[in-house]
């Protein structure tokens, strides 16, 4: 199946931050974890492999491609449209780049209470983030000009007694008042350049 | 003797069960730190008993589901239909989203042993060979933490065939999910475990015990939940059942948080401490200068309560006067916050102080909902979008006084009309805080919106009359 109809059904758009992500191809890697997880299935099951392998995807990708929706149908022998939309209902899926360092910032009562709102302006203000198309339904991830970072509003991160947190990347950060969104950064801008 | 990181020390009014080694000094989530403490020796005695009397033993605990509906999770076992000759499949519910809860965080990422414990002795009670465990995708740590643990758990053949040589086989598999509030609601749970949106099913006749995952005989149980089980087999269904109060046993995990000093969790036995004790005496009170005003006792789907409410209870008191109970003396249980109109749920106690405004709060949880709503029931998909459009007009200055009817209006039209309980989890909130704050809501409108329009389209139809 080529990818020419679903181009028009998948909704990505070019961000600063594709410069950081490797263009999706099939990988042994890919192919492994293929393997590894329609293992945990029964035989006549291979669909629910979808998220696993969405998710080894976006972790490499930093987004689910038409090019990587059709591979992933073709592997577990469904239609390209199942797992267009599984992507299209799941927020955890993107389909566009986010930054290099993507952060979520939780949004919900607790966080909300907490200063979230107050962290997301900051982090905003500090990384040059225009926000002001975000829409939490279409649009739910800015990125900055330089690629480097993106934000998004999270629902519930489930900490809320630590309130406001959190997620770069997969690593969790709590208690992260406005004042220390800086620090927060900071922490990346090292651990960037001394790799 | 057990001692715990420095300024972690549990509440002396705490009864740690599953919680024994949160924060505990030494403590680490690996299968030598948690052998060293007689780890998996409830599997043993377990797994010589027959499976029946496992079951038997849950239900004599009086155990009930600490994932929301607190439903008797030993009678969920025996609805597995007795001639079923399909697999058995066991799935731990860790997709913990409910606002307010943020109990199993804790558990998988510092003890995933207990977990995996409890949940070999659950798939032996219910003769599951294969488990899921359906984590939310915002926890990839403890997925990592999860699997590792599971290979530990079966190089020392706690988990995988001939389970230390009973002849029972099982396997446990780490399943992410991808950010969607609706995958906690079991059915959904199971849509999305078979790869799809998910779309909830709806009961009857979908129920998992029967028509689960793969239309397969499925048991749904959070994580607290199967914790519980490894404690009910070491200790006996009856001495756990002594723990808590009548028809409400054991002890259950209490996430406090918003306005109070002191926000965390608190393992309690149920209905042992009362909102008083939890919120000044386990909490610190409310902070300096403030009071309190309003909690969510139970996520964010547990209607309202104000904390000047008295309520009244069902049946007489001894001459045949009215029980009334006061929010300070709820007991923290199941029963007690069910006759006070609202729910345990979860036990995320989202606590307000006088500084918040009910307008802003009803407008945060109206955006949550709107975010989540799978979208399956026209009501619920509308009705939320709607609730949240409302709302926004009432925080923004916007809104008539009519519009708070409107949507309360709205909020009972989604009520008891959807396949899942997502219809009540999003509406309640709205009816309970118009209830109880209905006059704070209105003073926030203003009549004269009445003429507003509220959308772009109703501004060029405005601008298109003012200039015809």
């Amino acid at each position: 199946m080529s990818a020419s109809i679903l181009d028009q059904n998948v909704a990505s758009e070019e961000t600063p931050g594709a410069k950081f992500f490797p263009p999706f191809v099939p990988t042994a890697a890919l192919e492994a974890e293929a393997e590894k997880r329609l293992a945990q299935f029964p035989a006549d099951q291979k669909r629910s492999a979808v998220l696993p392998l969405l998710h080894f995807v976006q972790h490499h990708h930093g987004f689910i491609s038409a090019e990587a929706i059709d591979w992933v149908a073709a592997r577990l022998g469904i239609a390209a449209i199942k797992v267009l939309e599984v992507v299209t209902f799941y927020p955890g899926f993107r389909q566009s780049a986010p930054g290099k360092f993507h952060i979520r910032v939780c949004r919900t009562l607790s966080c909300a209470m907490g200063g979230s709102h107050e962290l997301m302006e900051k982090l905003c203000d500090l990384t040059g983030i225009d926000r002001s198309h975000a829409d939490s339904h279409h649009h739910p991830v800015s990125v900055s000009p330089c690629g480097k970072w993106s934000v998004e509003f999270a629902e519930c991160l489930a900490s809320c007694g630590t309130a406001p947190v959190c997620l770069v990347n997969d690593d969790f950060h709590e208690a992260v008042s406005a004042d220390k969104a800086r620090a927060l950064l900071d922490s990346y801008e090292v651990s960037q350049t001394s790799h | 003797m057990i001692t715990y990181k420095a300024g972690k020390q549990p509440d002396p009014r705490e009864y740690r069960l599953i919680f024994k080694n949160v924060d505990r000094e030494g403590w680490d989530p690996s299968i030598d730190c948690y052998l060293r403490d007689g780890g998996y020796e409830d599997l043993r005695k377990a797994i010589a008993m027959e499976p029946k009397a496992i079951t038997e033993e849950v239900k004599k605990a009086g155990l009930r589901g600490r994932g929301g509906a607190g439903f008797p999770t030993g009678l969920k076992w025996t609805f597995i239909p007795p001639n079923n000759t399909k697999p058995v499949y066991l799935i731990c519910n860790c997709d913990e989203s409910e606002p307010g809860t943020f109990k199993d965080r804790y558990i998988v990422h510092q003890d995933p042993h207990q977990l995996i414990e409890g949940m070999v002795i659950s798939c032996f009670a219910v003769g599951a060979k294969v488990a899921y465990i359906y984590i939310r995708e915002e926890f990839p740590e403890a997925a990592i933490i999860l699997e590792n643990a599971i290979a530990e758990a079966r190089a020392k053949n706690f988990v995988g065939t001939n389970v230390l040589g009973s002849g029972f086989d099982v396997e446990i598999h780490v399943h992410r999910g991808a950010a969607a509030y609706i995958c906690g609601e079991e059915t959904g749970l199971i849509e999305s475990l078979e790869g799809k949106r998910a779309y909830p099913r709806i009961k009857p006749p979908y129920f998992p015990a029967a028509l689960g995952l793969y239309m397969c005989p499925t048991i749904v149980n959070n994580v607290e939940s199967l914790c519980h089980v490894k404690h009910i087999v070491r200790m006996s269904g009856e001495e756990y059942a002594k723990l808590g109060v009548k028809n409400n046993t054991g002890t259950r995990i209490l996430c406090v948080s918003g306005d109070v000093k002191k926000p965390g969790y608190f393992e309690v036995q149920v209905g042992k401490v009362t909102m008083r004790e939890l919120l000044y005496d386990m909490c610190g009170g409310p902070k300096d200068g403030r009071s309190f005003k309003a909690v969510i006792p139970g996520g964010s789907s547990a209607k309202i309560l104000r904390c000047d409410e008295e309520f009244t209870l069902k049946g007489k008191g001894p001459e045949g006067s009215d029980l009334k109970l006061s929010f300070w003396d709820i007991p923290m249980d199941f029963d007690s916050l069910a006759a006070c109109g609202t729910m345990a749920g979860s036990g995320g106690v989202i606590v307000m102080d006088d500084s918040r405004k009910m307008s802003w709060v009803l407008n945060n949880i109206n955006s949550f909902y709107a975010h989540e709503s799978c979208g399956q029931c026209t009501p619920c998909r509308e009705g939320s979008m709607w609730m949240k459009k409302i709302s926004d007009r009432i925080v923004a200055g916007e809104a008539s006084p009519k519009d708070v009817a409107t949507l309360e209006s709205v909020a009972y039209q989604i009520d008891g009309r959807t396949i899942c309980a997502f219809g009540e989890a999003s509406s309640w909130p709205v009816e309970a805080i118009i209830a109880k704050f209905r006059d704070e809501l209105v003073a926030d409108t203003s009549p004269e919106n009445d003429a507003l329009p509220h959308n772009p389209e109703a501004e060029a139809q405005r601008r298109f009359l003012q200039h015809a």
